[in-house]
């Protein structure tokens, strides 16, 4: 669709660019379809698509839409759109305004069915033989859609005289796509249709699709109808094979969102035990981190502007991190062992930081923009890749390595570790437990924080932005099993991807529903999660 | 011997409770009604219902109470079995609309000829009585709780993963009900009710009744609460929150204490709900939002985890400072239900009913006195 979109703001900067160059030796062809009736309309319009030039296109598109007209005072041909009860004119060649005319003093060139179908004739091929390369293959498409039989001809020596590669094939689909759905089907050999079948077979999509069971069930032929029906399965097969792919990246897509998400409860809550339910509002302070660079950005260095989110990213960080080591100075340090009443401390302390965000910024949501690096998308095979979901991805992975690295190779996770383990015997070795407490609780945050940055490409920074994850991540992290980042890394790509293949078929909300269901009776199969610590404790 | 239970959990904290119910099931009604418009003893059917309200989420808090302060299980889906026998109730009182809904239709409910269905779905049968509504109540929350307990206990799901699995639930079910084709209602819920057992729903004897029903529930709910508590059984229970694992060596079958009291605490949260609606005049989805379980567990803990008679206290404290705050100070009323949850949690860990006997501990020369509501020792470390 996008694609198609695409085209068309090319044909149309095409036709505009060029217009001013060609307007003059058109002039008088176009002139000349408002006279002469009908046979001088038509007269005009072959000569119009000999002339071969694609700056006549608005105008034989004008006349088809009705809306050229003849201005009685001197002749001119205009095109006229009604606006309230008088016209608004313009010029068909140059399209610069002409000002307004009552109704009256215009007369509409009328056409005829013949008429029409000498204009598509002649749109067509002004389109396919249209000097760039877009507008022949937007004007391929269209022949596709519209399988007009007329066009053959044309569609047939574009084809011959085509060298870019990409536009031939669309050509060709669409001259498949006239005999096999046309009157020639029934004359033509056993190996045209196969070759036919053969090229809409390979262009793959659903249009395809649709067009070959279209022909299978009431083709020319019985050899048509069995050579459309071989594509169909064969299509079929393909199409399944690249949308399983497809909801495999969407799952992959889904699951390093929650795993950003989730990667921070799972040093908060996983390393430390501690129920953070203000860790959502540690995501939502990274979101609005990154608001505020970009803003300075925008303010004083708008040319830098896709560097911004380089510079979120560790403000984020330092940011949310600076909260989170404040909250687990002033609260949570004296909650130590007491989850239950943790959770209820912090909940208070997540109302209280998004009503603080709301007073200060509003309730309303705020722009994040996306680096010109991350907006765009590129096709792999059948797939459609946004460069943004790309990156969070990637950024996804990343960040769990680096947290990998942090607690398993560092001075710093050697003594988070340490605590973990064993309090008392750490703190007599000589770390300062309550100062490794306050860093990881800290580390945790800001990794929330991080997360925030890559959430406000794809969510509305909002006050409520991390509500919508908190709950996700507890699940994340309970059904990977407390304490285990490998746990909440293979628990977040579980559930993103059986969330996405469940969606076709139960829709999105009866998906999450089941999604939710599956962890609660999970749980009960496996209390500690997937990736259970291992011990000796009644009761761990 | 029923006689015997209801009177074995009766101290002195229970009379003083039961009398101020007793109270307000008298006086409430007697303002309202008898007592003329202008005098300034007199009490709009307003706030009537505002009280009726507030002594709703008094039994819902009660009813959490049951499972946090006596087993130690911290639900944080009390509002789904709440808002299940709110739709119960809600159901009957849209069965009642009758022919007089704004499509006329006398079998189907607005919203359901609005989606073009032809019939009622089966599980709107017999909602038309309100014997049936009225066991709905109990029986579906009740039958929810049950189940989801029978799975949990039995795994030994604890703690805070069975906190966490008890939002994914409320979770669940708010998702589910938002669902137009589930057939309540969707997005707006239940609304526009008539009548209820054929008197209106707007008078202001039927308003007054409601008050005084969700009264005498109350009162019984906190009955059966303290019969449970002062029974031998709810000795086992306090044992289970204070060391489930010594209990289960000495031989208790801990799931079955564990899940009868959950079960119970349901069936309390349902009738809260099924009160609750025809005071308020709705049901909708957003009673089961996750938030809002978590909001009655503060209740709980500002009354005082453990104690029964805190939790209607706290429920009815809370409630009035937010709709004081909602009225008169919109923004502040998060910064205030935040501020709670942090001092509560971090300088009334026994809540209000306990302040006195903390007060005490703090005395020198004087050991605290052995509350129920000691520290778990489970709990540490866990």
């Amino acid at each position: 669709m996008r694609r198609a979109l695409r085209w068309l703001m090319a044909v149309c900067v095409v036709a505009a660019t060029s217009t001013a160059a060609f307007a003059a030796d058109l002039r008088p062809l176009v002139q000349a379809l408002g006279s002469g009736g009908y046979s001088g309309t038509e007269k005009a319009l072959a000569q119009l698509s000999e002339a071969g030039d694609p700056a006549a296109v608005p105008a034989i598109e004008a006349l088809q839409a009705g809306d050229l007209y003849v201005r009685k005072a001197d002749g001119t041909v205009v095109v006229a759109r009604k606006a309230g009860d008088a016209f608004t004119l313009t010029d068909p060649l140059t399209r610069a305004a002409l000002g307004e005319a009552p109704a009256g003093a215009v007369e509409k060139i009328r056409i005829n069915n013949s008429l029409r179908r000498a204009i598509s004739a002649s749109l067509g091929a002004l389109t396919l033989m249209s000097p760039d390369a877009g507008v022949r293959r937007s004007a391929a498409d269209a022949v596709f859609k519209s399988r007009d039989a007329s066009a053959l001809e044309t569609l047939s020596a574009a084809i011959a005289k085509e060298q870019d590669k990409g536009v031939r094939a669309a050509m060709e689909q669409a001259r498949a796509a006239i005999l096999l759905t046309g009157e020639a089907a029934s004359k033509m050999t056993d190996a045209d249709i196969q070759s036919a079948t053969d090229t809409l077979t390979a262009r793959g999509d659903r249009d395809a699709l649709v067009l070959l069971n279209m022909v299978a069930g009431s083709g020319a032929s019985d050899v048509t109808k069995k050579l459309a029906a071989a594509a169909v399965s064969t299509l079929e097969q393909k199409l399944a094979f690249w949308a399983a792919l497809q909801n495999l990246w969407y799952g992959l897509s889904l699951g390093s969102v929650l795993l950003l998400a989730a990667i921070g409860l799972a040093v908060t809550f996983g390393v430390m035990g501690v129920i953070n339910m203000a860790h959502g509002e540690m995501v939502m302070i990274g979101a609005y981190t990154t608001f505020l660079v970009q803003e300075f950005f925008r303010a004083h260095a708008p040319g830098l502007f896709d560097l911004s989110i380089l510079v979120a990213l560790p403000a984020a960080f330092l940011v949310s991190g600076g909260v989170g080591i404040v909250i687990e100075r002033s609260v949570i340090r004296w909650l130590y062992g007491r989850p239950l009443e943790t959770l209820l401390a912090t909940w208070g302390l997540s109302l209280a930081l998004q009503q603080a965000v709301r007073s200060i910024f509003g309730p309303t949501n705020r722009e994040v923009g996306a680096p010109s690096w991350m907006s765009g998308a590129f096709e792999l095979g059948g797939l459609t890749i946004t460069y943004g979901r790309l990156w969070i991805v990637v950024f996804a992975f990343a960040v769990f390595a680096a947290l990998l690295v942090a607690l398993k190779r560092t001075w710093f996770g050697l003594s988070i570790r340490a605590v973990t383990q064993n309090r008392p015997m750490a703190n007599a070795m000589g770390i300062r437990t309550a100062r490794v407490d306050a860093l990881t609780f800290g580390l945790g945050s800001g990794i929330a924080g991080l997360a925030g940055v890559a959430l406000s490409q794809i969510d509305n920074v909002s006050p409520n932005l991390g509500q919508g994850y908190i709950l996700d991540s507890f699940m994340v992290v309970v059904f990977g099993g407390v304490g285990n980042l490998w746990g909440t890394l293979v628990g977040a790509l579980t559930l993103g991807t059986m969330n996405k293949f469940l969606e076709p078929y139960a829709g999105a909300v009866l998906g999450k529903i089941l999604v939710l269901i599956f962890i609660i009776l999970f749980i009960q199969r496996r209390p500690r999660g997937l990736f259970a610590l291992k011990g000796r404790a009644v009761e761990a | 011997m029923l006689l015997r239970f209801f009177l074995m959990g009766l101290d002195r904290k229970a009379g003083i409770v039961l009398a101020i119910l007793a109270f307000l099931a008298v006086v409430v009604p007697a303002m309202t009604l008898w007592v003329p418009a202008d005098s300034p003893f007199h009490l709009s059917i307003f706030t009537v219902s505002l009280l009726g309200k507030y002594l709703c989420f008094a039994l819902l808090a009660l009813a959490l109470d049951l499972v946090w302060g006596y087993c130690g299980i911290l639900s944080l889906g009390h509002a789904a079995f709440f808002a299940l026998g709110g739709y119960a109730m809600g159901m009957y009182l849209m069965r009642q609309i009758g022919p007089r809904g704004v499509y006329g239709n006398p079998l189907l409910p607005d919203f359901m000829v609005f989606l073009n269905w032809k019939e009622l779905p089966w599980y709107w049968l017999g909602f038309d009585h309100f014997w049936f509504a009225a066991l709905m109540v109990l029986v579906v929350p009740g039958a929810l709780a049950f189940a989801f307990g029978w799975f949990a206990f039995r795994s030994r799901v604890t703690g805070v993963y069975l906190s966490i699995i008890t939002q994914a639930l409320t979770f669940a079910l708010l998702l589910a009900f938002f669902r137009n084709d589930m057939g309540f209602g969707g997005n707006n819920g239940l609304t526009d009710f008539k009548d209820i057992l054929g008197y209106d729903i707007q008078a202001d004897t039927t308003r007054v009744a409601l008050f005084v029903a969700t009264v005498a529930a109350l009162a019984l709910s906190y009955m059966i609460a303290s019969g449970v508590i002062g029974s031998k059984l709810g000795k086992v229970l306090v044992a289970l929150r204070d060391a489930e694992s010594r209990v289960r060596f000495m031989g208790y079958d801990t799931e079955s204490y564990k899940l009868f009291a959950w079960t119970l605490s349901a069936c309390m949260a349902g009738v809260a709900g099924a009160l609750y609606v025809p005071q308020v005049g709705i049901i909708n989805p957003s009673e089961f939002a996750p938030a809002s379980s978590i909001e009655a567990v503060i209740w709980v803990a500002v009354g005082g985890r453990g104690t029964l008679a805190g939790a209607i206290l706290g429920a009815v404290l809370v409630n009035m400072g937010k709709s004081y705050f909602t009225g008169a100070l919109p923004e502040l009323w998060l910064f205030a239900l935040g501020g709670l949850f942090v001092a509560v949690t971090l300088f009334l860990p026994k809540g209000l009913l306990g302040l006195g006997a903390q007060l005490k501990a703090k005395l020198p020369g004087r050991k605290a006195s052995t509350l129920p509501n000691a520290q778990p020792a489970d709990q540490k470390g866990a």
